[in-house]
């Protein structure tokens, strides 16, 4: 059977959360490469497979999906269902409060810092300090409150490894390329839940792949 | 034991879940939350919801929040299948248009929303260049919604489902604010609103957004 196709460039949060779960899921899959300098996203072919030309777009036989989290959750439910929890009416439901709080409230503050810090240099721009102060202080609000979870419970959504603690690995993992790791300091229980899932063969394997190539 | 929703009817995140509660035929109560009051940033409300928003939601000793988890929490204990999760290729496809509809249809509906019904309820001004950027985002997402619509029926595939119904809070704003003609340039779009509107689970919550007390 052939493998999925990821579609998109390593650099790219959102599709390197996708690999995440493609590794965890232990999933066949290839990652064909798309080139933002060229415009490759916009392009007629990727627009047949991502209609807001963007990345990811993934490919598994003839369905052929984008956004990164429903990629994640298809890939979960197909390989490694366990994740979810669909079997389970409450431990599924935290795990789709997590989910949702990854989206809306952790990567929500950090993807203007990450923008700052790392997309808009890359492209000759300045980092914008207030931009990146105003969305660190929201990020420490939503660690907080992982602290006041993660101190009761092993992972976010239980004692269960699930797709919401993956789910944060690709953008935590372009946190750590940034000058401010070091907001995980005061958070000794959501430091050690990060340091746990560092060690995860899978998170090593994505680490490795977003290195910029020598 | 009464499922209970904590927040005004009137908030898109709250009549979200509410439709979902009808759709299964669920018993259950809506607790009001005075957002005018800063009751949203209580203690009492912190307990449900630590990111201080609403709604938050409460069905025997489970507590959670994030209006889409709430959601899918709801639509699996009542056995629906606007989930369709016994199928692989729907379910995904379920979600690919429910990331769409929080990631380019609420997002860009939200500050409009704000900027046009909130803002002077709250004695200000309209920021028409506010409104003006959202509208734009919004015509390219319906320009992808009109080439969907035009060869499916519903949003995930010829069946309806939470992607659909999960629309309804911001389009009823939409329809009845200033700025719904934005849709006759999409009639496949417009079309199937009218129907999502007209289904007996939205028209309930609609009246239940109008009073007074919402």
């Amino acid at each position: 059977m052939a493998p999925m196709k990821l579609y998109g460039a390593t650099v790219s949060w959102n599709v390197t959360r996708c690999v995440v779960a493609l590794e965890e899921a232990g999933a066949e899959y290839q990652i064909v490469p798309i080139d933002f300098a060229t415009a490759e996203h916009k392009s007629p072919d990727h627009l047949a497979r991502n209609p807001f030309g963007q990345v990811p777009a993934f490919q598994d036989g003839d369905l052929h999906l984008w956004e990164s989290r429903a990629i994640c959750k298809y890939v979960a439910r197909k390989h490694k269902p366990d994740l979810l929890r669909e079997g389970n009416l409450k431990e599924s439901a935290m795990m789709e409060v997590c989910l949702e709080v990854e989206a809306n409230q952790y990567t929500a503050a950090l993807n203007p810092i990450l923008y700052q810090c790392l997309v808009s240099p890359m492209f000759g721009g300045t980092t914008d300090q207030k931009v990146v102060e105003e969305n660190l202080e929201k990020l420490k609000k939503v660690l907080e409150v992982y602290e006041a979870r993660l101190a009761k419970h092993k992972y976010l959504a239980g004692d269960f490894l699930s797709l919401a603690d993956l789910n944060h690995v690709s953008v935590t993992l372009c946190l750590l390329a940034t000058p401010h790791a070091s907001v995980f300091d005061a958070y000794p229980h959501v430091k050690a839940w990060w340091d746990g899932l560092m060690a995860r063969p899978s998170v090593q394997k994505v680490a490795a792949l977003m290195k910029p190539s020598a | 034991m009464a499922m209970k929703v904590y927040g005004p009817a009137m908030s898109t995140n709250v009549a979200r879940v509410l439709v979902c509660l009808e759709e299964v035929g669920a018993e259950y109560e809506v607790v009001p939350v005075d957002m005018t009051t800063g009751e949203h940033k209580s203690p009492a409300h912190d307990a449900r919801n630590p990111f201080g928003q609403v709604p938050a939601f409460q069905d025997g000793d489970l507590i959670l929040y994030e209006s889409r988890a709430i959601s899918k929490y709801i639509l699996r204990k009542g056995g629906s299948d606007l989930l369709r999760e016994s199928n692989l290729a729907e379910s995904a496809m379920v979600d690919v248009w429910l990331e769409v509809e929080s990631g380019h249809f609420s997002s860009t509906m939200s500050p409009i929303i704000f900027q046009c019904l909130v803002v002077p309820f709250l004695g200000g001004e309209t920021d028409t260049k506010i409104v003006q950027e959202n509208l734009e985002k919004l015509k390219t997402a319906l320009g992808v919604y009109e080439a969907r619509l035009s060869r499916f029926k519903y949003l995930a595939g010829d069946f309806v489902s939470l992607a659909d119904i999960s629309h309804f809070p911001a389009a009823y704003y939409l329809l009845g604010g200033s700025h719904a003609s934005v849709l006759d340039a999409y009639p496949h779009v417009k079309a199937w609103l009218a129907e999502v509107m007209d289904r007996p689970s939205v028209r309930k919550v609609v009246e239940l957004m109008k009073l007074p007390s919402a």
